[in-house]
């Protein structure tokens, strides 16, 4: 059989409260109500592909990167109109150069999608796993409702044939012309039609056809299932109306994550399963449908192997760890949606895709070297000062060119130093930049993200995270950065 | 065996400009008045010149070694370019004096110039050379020395009002001392607890740590030792004259402690060494030291010895480097309070020294100085070029 070997997921450590956007706007746009729960934020150095990276590296727990052979990433929010987002998260997470990577995009149930495709090439062995990935960070226009409802995260799924901790059973998909919400190249929010036409004539009548569509291939009824995930439109009241036109008991129908986590867009569908698949034991039998230009609908059977990818992250861990945002001018900021005055501090140095091309290796996977002579882990000579990286000299015992690769990117360290710097740009003032002492040695300068400025001290246990520096002429630019160890 | 340059070259004339936000004047006025005043005080004449050295760390104020020879009309003399960041002054001084050693050649000049204040921002420009990635987000100078008071205050137990308190005592003193002096950026004194309690510009350092970043200029004349007594009766000697620059490590290599800056260190014992010092702490009359951010002049102290390791507290609560203390340091005002235009910084320390051998420093005059000492560093805790000068009579 083939199926799901692993599982992983990304939430933003920040939260926005609705009552803080309902404060914000006056209730402006929201009919005068306050619409309850929170919503998950990207932070400013966060974005589709960033989360990306989180969701499949927690994916990838014990797997060896070398091994996969493959990365499909669906998005609504890539960062490039031409530049290939999958391109950027499989070099983050270090796969091999020949692998085959795709983008999907286009749709909400881009994440189903490339499911789909990577079951066809498994199916064709032209591979023995894949992992595909669901990232969104989409923009309701402020004051409206999808900005109330709109959450960004991802998820991550490995698929394959070895250790399945969920067979696919079989799948039914179809498309449709239609979609009702809709976002131009040119425009920076989500735009939709009246809702009322938009969920009766596609929602409310295309998912029940792929969902009923897959148990009659199946041969099974809404009854032989254990769990039943379908994701959900801005709207949930029209998740709840589905359940009982299709006859599931309310109790067996996944959570939409609305009220903590927000409509998270492509990777929704794939964030409800993998919270089902948390819960999960051996023999249930999940339904698991998609929406968006059509629909997908898969049917899932649970083995024994799920009780050994437990250590995740995954959805529970990662919703339970958050730090609410005090005030919506922060998240105005963090997305870049008012004009700011510049900062009085000089303008960096222009990006140069050169020096990015050579420096890759230590930019994505974050690598360094071993001296072979002396045995030191190094990362990398500073940029101002023969910062070519790797170095070619040992540090230590000047021993040239002799040295292995080594990666930090998965190493935690300690924190040797830190400040909080008040005069530095960033959209998060202060700038906390630390030095790292890597577990297992060497040491490195790094912005700290995600950290809350008054418990940052000496000492402290740190990991690093994939973040976007900044925005330069069109380049975004990627990089580690440390925060402090989330979970 | 490679000879020592100890009392080979003389200093006969220095010059330097008020430092300051001179809206008014270009760097080819400061460099015009700073080597006047220093041709001047050598009793020479600029045609007497047989090469130059022209320091600039920033582009704004100038490229090679026209800069220097446009301003002055210097006609076909040897003319370099010096850069070596916050040390290039006392680069510049390091090269002319080894040519001057060498026999080449009788009389040259040593400018420092630089103009910060046309940016139209305050603080320094960007750092990062061109095609190089852009990989630390954002930090400012401050920052990366706020980085060695944390690592400062965490080894030597001092919680960070303690530690603020102690580096406080260092700008206190300083704008003592710059408040006497007509040509510093800032004259006005302040209190502890201003210090202590001003705005955070990069924890744990608040603005009183920072140094002002200026225009200015300074110079100086130097020819061979045994020709100097013909030209005045008090001219400077040059004892030692070291410059070393770390392998960029503090940020590389886990070992780095950040509570000392080796550089400055090995700097210290070699430039001891070649002027024959054993006890620093007693032979050395007064010292200009590299105090951009408070956190670098305490832990300065503790490199050169004056103070134990650990120890600068106790020596900072005491007073022992205020003008009246036993070693005095910065009766300039330092790059605190005399200011800071980078390349021009380690020959404005030259000439507060040259001043103060010669007895000419007024109100802000060290009792009998014998030994002056200069500590200039170029770069930051983990990344950084220093030198070591030391001179008398």
């Amino acid at each position: 059989m083939l199926g799901i070997t692993s599982y992983g997921a990304y939430i933003p450590l920040h939260r926005l409260s609705r009552t803080e956007l309902f404060r914000a706007w006056a209730g402006i746009g929201m009919l005068g109500m306050s619409v309850p729960g929170e919503k998950a934020v990207a932070s400013y150095d966060e974005d589709s592909v960033t989360m990306a990276v989180e969701a499949v590296i927690d994916c990838m727990r014990g797997v060896d990167p070398k091994k996969v052979d493959g990365l499909f990433f669906a998005s609504t929010t890539y960062p490039y109109s031409e530049k290939q987002s999958s391109a950027i998260v499989s070099a983050a997470v270090d796969l091999r150069r020949e692998v085959r990577i795709a983008d999907f995009a286009g749709s909400l149930r881009a994440g189903t999608i490339a499911m789909t495709s990577a079951i066809d090439a498994l199916k064709a062995d032209s591979v023995n796993n894949i992992v595909v990935t669901a990232s969104d960070a989409r923009l309701g226009a402020p004051s409206g409702l999808m900005e109330q409802g709109f959450g960004d995260g991802a998820a991550a799924l490995l698929l394959g044939r070895d250790n399945v901790i969920a067979n696919i059973l079989g799948s039914y998909t179809i498309y449709d012309e239609f979609s009702g919400v809709w976002r131009a190249q040119t425009d920076t929010f989500v735009r939709s039609w009246e809702d009322r036409m938009v969920l009766d004539t596609g929602y409310s009548v295309i998912l029940p056809e792929a969902i009923n569509g897959v148990m009659d291939k199946c041969g099974l009824k809404a009854k032989d299932f254990t769990r039943i995930v379908y994701d959900s439109p801005l709207d949930v009241r029209a998740h709840i109306r589905l359940t009982k036109t299709l006859g599931f008991p309310p109790e067996r129908v996944q959570d939409t994550m609305f009220m903590n986590l927000g409509n998270t867009g492509t990777a929704q569908a794939m964030m409800m399963l993998i919270a089902a698949l948390e819960e999960a034991k051996e023999g249930d039998k999940i339904l698991f449908a998609s929406y968006g230009n059509g629909a997908d609908a898969f049917v899932l059977e649970v083995t024994k192997e799920i009780e050994k990818v437990r250590e995740r992250r995954g959805i529970k861990a990662h919703l339970a760890s958050k730090r609410m945002l005090t005030n919506y001018e922060t998240y105005l900021r963090w997305r870049g949606l008012i004009p700011m005055e510049p900062a009085q501090r000089p303008e960096l140095t222009p990006t140069s895709i050169s020096a990015l091309r050579r420096d890759r290796k230590a930019i994505l996977p974050l690598y360094g070297v071993k001296c072979k002579k002396c045995g030191t882990p190094e990362y990398r000579p500073p940029a101002w000062a023969g910062g070519r990286a790797p170095a070619r000299i040992c540090v230590i015992c000047q021993a040239k060119d002799q040295f292995e690769s080594y990666k930090f990117s998965d190493k935690k360290g300690k924190l040797f130093n830190f400040t909080h710097d008040y005069i530095a740009t960033t959209p998060d003032p202060p700038a906390t930049n630390i030095i790292i002492d890597f577990d297992g040695g060497g040491r490195g300068m790094f912005d700290f993200t995600d950290r809350d400025p008054d418990t940052v001290a000496v000492g402290m246990s740190v990991e690093m995270t994939f973040r976007k520096l900044f925005f330069d002429r069109g380049i975004h630019n990627y990089y580690w950065k440390a925060r402090p160890v989330r979970i | 065996m490679a000879e020592s340059i100890k009392d080979k070259v003389a200093v006969i004339g220095v010059g330097c400009t008020n430092f300051g936000e001179l809206w008014d004047r270009s760097v080819s006025d400061l460099i015009v008045d700073a080597t006047f005043e220093a041709v001047e005080d050598a009793g020479i004449e600029l045609k007497d010149i047989d090469a130059a050295w022209i320091g600039h760390w920033c582009e704004t104020s100038g490229m090679t070694g026209l800069g220097l020879s446009g301003t002055l009309g210097l006609q076909y003399k040897p003319v370099t370019r010096v850069e070596n960041a916050c040390a290039t002054g006392s680069d510049c001084l390091r090269n002319a004096a080894y040519a001057v050693a060498c026999g080449v050649y009788d009389k040259v000049l040593v400018v420092g110039a630089e103009k910060l204040k046309d940016m139209g921002i305050a603080g320094l420009p960007n750092q990062v050379p061109l095609g190089t990635p852009n990989l630390v987000t954002a930090i400012s100078a401050p920052g990366l020395f706020a980085m060695m008071a944390t690592s400062y205050f965490h080894r030597y137990g001092l919680s960070p009002q303690e530690g603020k308190r102690m580096l406080s005592h260092i700008p206190v003193k300083s704008h003592h001392n710059g408040a006497m002096n007509p040509k510093a950026h800032f004259r006005r004194e302040v209190t502890l607890e201003q210090v202590i309690n001003s705005p955070i510009i990069a924890w744990p350092l608040g603005i009183f740590d920072c140094c002002g970043t200026s225009d200015g200029a300074a110079a100086a004349v130097l020819v061979r030792a045994s020709e100097a007594k013909k030209f005045r009766p008090d001219p400077v000697y040059i004892k030692a004259l070291q410059i070393c620059a770390n392998p960029a490590d503090g940020a590389r290599r886990n070992d780095c402690d950040f509570t000392h800056i080796e550089a400055t260190y090995r700097a210290g014992q070699a430039a001891y060494k070649e002027a024959g010092i054993k006890n620093p702490r007693k032979e050395i009359s007064m010292a200009e030291v590299h105090d951009c951010f408070s956190i670098n002049e305490a832990i300065v102290m503790e490199d050169l010895q004056f103070s134990a390791r650990g120890k600068v507290k106790d020596d900072l609560e005491s007073g022992f480097f205020t003008l009246n203390g036993s070693l005095p340091v910065q009766a300039s005002g330092g790059l605190k309070c005399f200011g800071h235009p980078v390349a021009a910084t380690g020959l404005r320390m030259l000439y507060e020294m040259c001043k103060q051998l010669q007895g000419k420093s007024g109100q802000r005059q060290v009792k009998n100085p014998k030994l002056g000492l200069t500590q200039n560093m170029g770069g930051h805790p983990a990344d950084n070029v220093v030198s070591c000068v030391i001179v008398g009579l």
